[in-house]
């Protein structure tokens, strides 16, 4: 728990960008949040791949063909692109949806029961043309898939 | 508060097929406003999806998701007349859930 709290703390100092969502969080109003699993902090904030995929815990996937997009390649309206993550591996117990080039990379990582079939449609926000990145956590271990999504009007201005 | 999620369930072949659109502003904190302040990122984080008592998913989002989310999954099991009920909680505290029958 300590070194938890440490590590927000670090990701709180190096975050500079992100001071009006740091002051709100030391103010409390961000966590804490009963009974669910703590909102990943650091994995949302990272500001590089490697670092995201290192608070999910997914140090270099293995690419997989049995981990799929489907989305169309391009997107006229950055704000909305509508984006599937299919995966086929047995016992995927979670999808996550990154956008590489996005300032807050990870869009959303889905956490399934284990009736829950694995595949999530989703729609996120683009604001340039980037890599979608789908990571899938199956049987313990991770796997990737990047698909290129074109975007036409970014979506991250106003 | 916020405003009611539209949550459609439909059973098909023993798979339950759950949609869920949010109303949200999902703001990420990157935008200025007119005066060039920048508007505080304000966004759903937490969502978590139950069919009956069962949790089936719980879902966290950053900023990049769009505005008004929306959501689409499938579940094994359920039939007619089941539960499904969804609660999202934002950066703010705000929290709302709803719940819809399976059809």
């Amino acid at each position: 728990m300590n070194q938890h709290q440490t590590q927000r703390r670090q990701v709180l100092r190096a975050g500079g960008g992100l001071a009006v969502l740091g002051a709100l969080a030391a103010a409390g109003i961000v966590l804490p949040r009963q009974a669910l699993a703590e909102w990943n902090k650091q994995a949302f904030d990272a500001k590089t791949l490697d670092d995201a995929m290192k608070a999910m815990g997914a140090e270099a996937p293995a690419n997989s063909g049995d981990v799929q997009i489907v989305a169309s390649d391009i997107a006229e309206n950055g704000a909305v692109v509508p984006v599937q993550a299919v995966s086929k591996l047995p016992k995927t117990e979670k999808i996550a949806i990154l956008v590489e080039k996005n300032p807050s990379m990870l869009a959303a990582s889905f956490d399934l029961g284990p009736e829950t079939l694995p595949e999530v449609t989703a729609r996120i926000k683009m604001g340039q043309t980037s890599n979608v990145i789908v990571v899938v956590k199956a049987d313990g271990k991770f796997y990737m898939a990047s698909k290129e999504i074109k975007v036409t009007l970014g979506g991250c201005g106003g | 508060m916020g405003s009611p999620m539209k949550i459609r369930a439909t059973s098909k072949d023993g798979v339950t097929e759950i949609k869920v659109l949010m109303s949200h502003e999902m703001e990420t904190g990157q935008r200025k406003d007119a005066s060039g302040a920048v508007v505080p990122a304000w966004f759903i984080n937490e969502v978590t999806a139950k069919l009956g008592d069962k949790t089936v998913l719980q879902a966290q989002w950053g900023p990049s998701v769009s505005k008004n989310p929306y959501l689409a999954f499938k579940v094994k099991g359920g039939q007619a007349g089941d539960k499904v009920t969804v609660t999202w909680v934002d950066n703010k505290g705000d929290t709302r859930t709803d719940t819809a029958t399976v059809s």
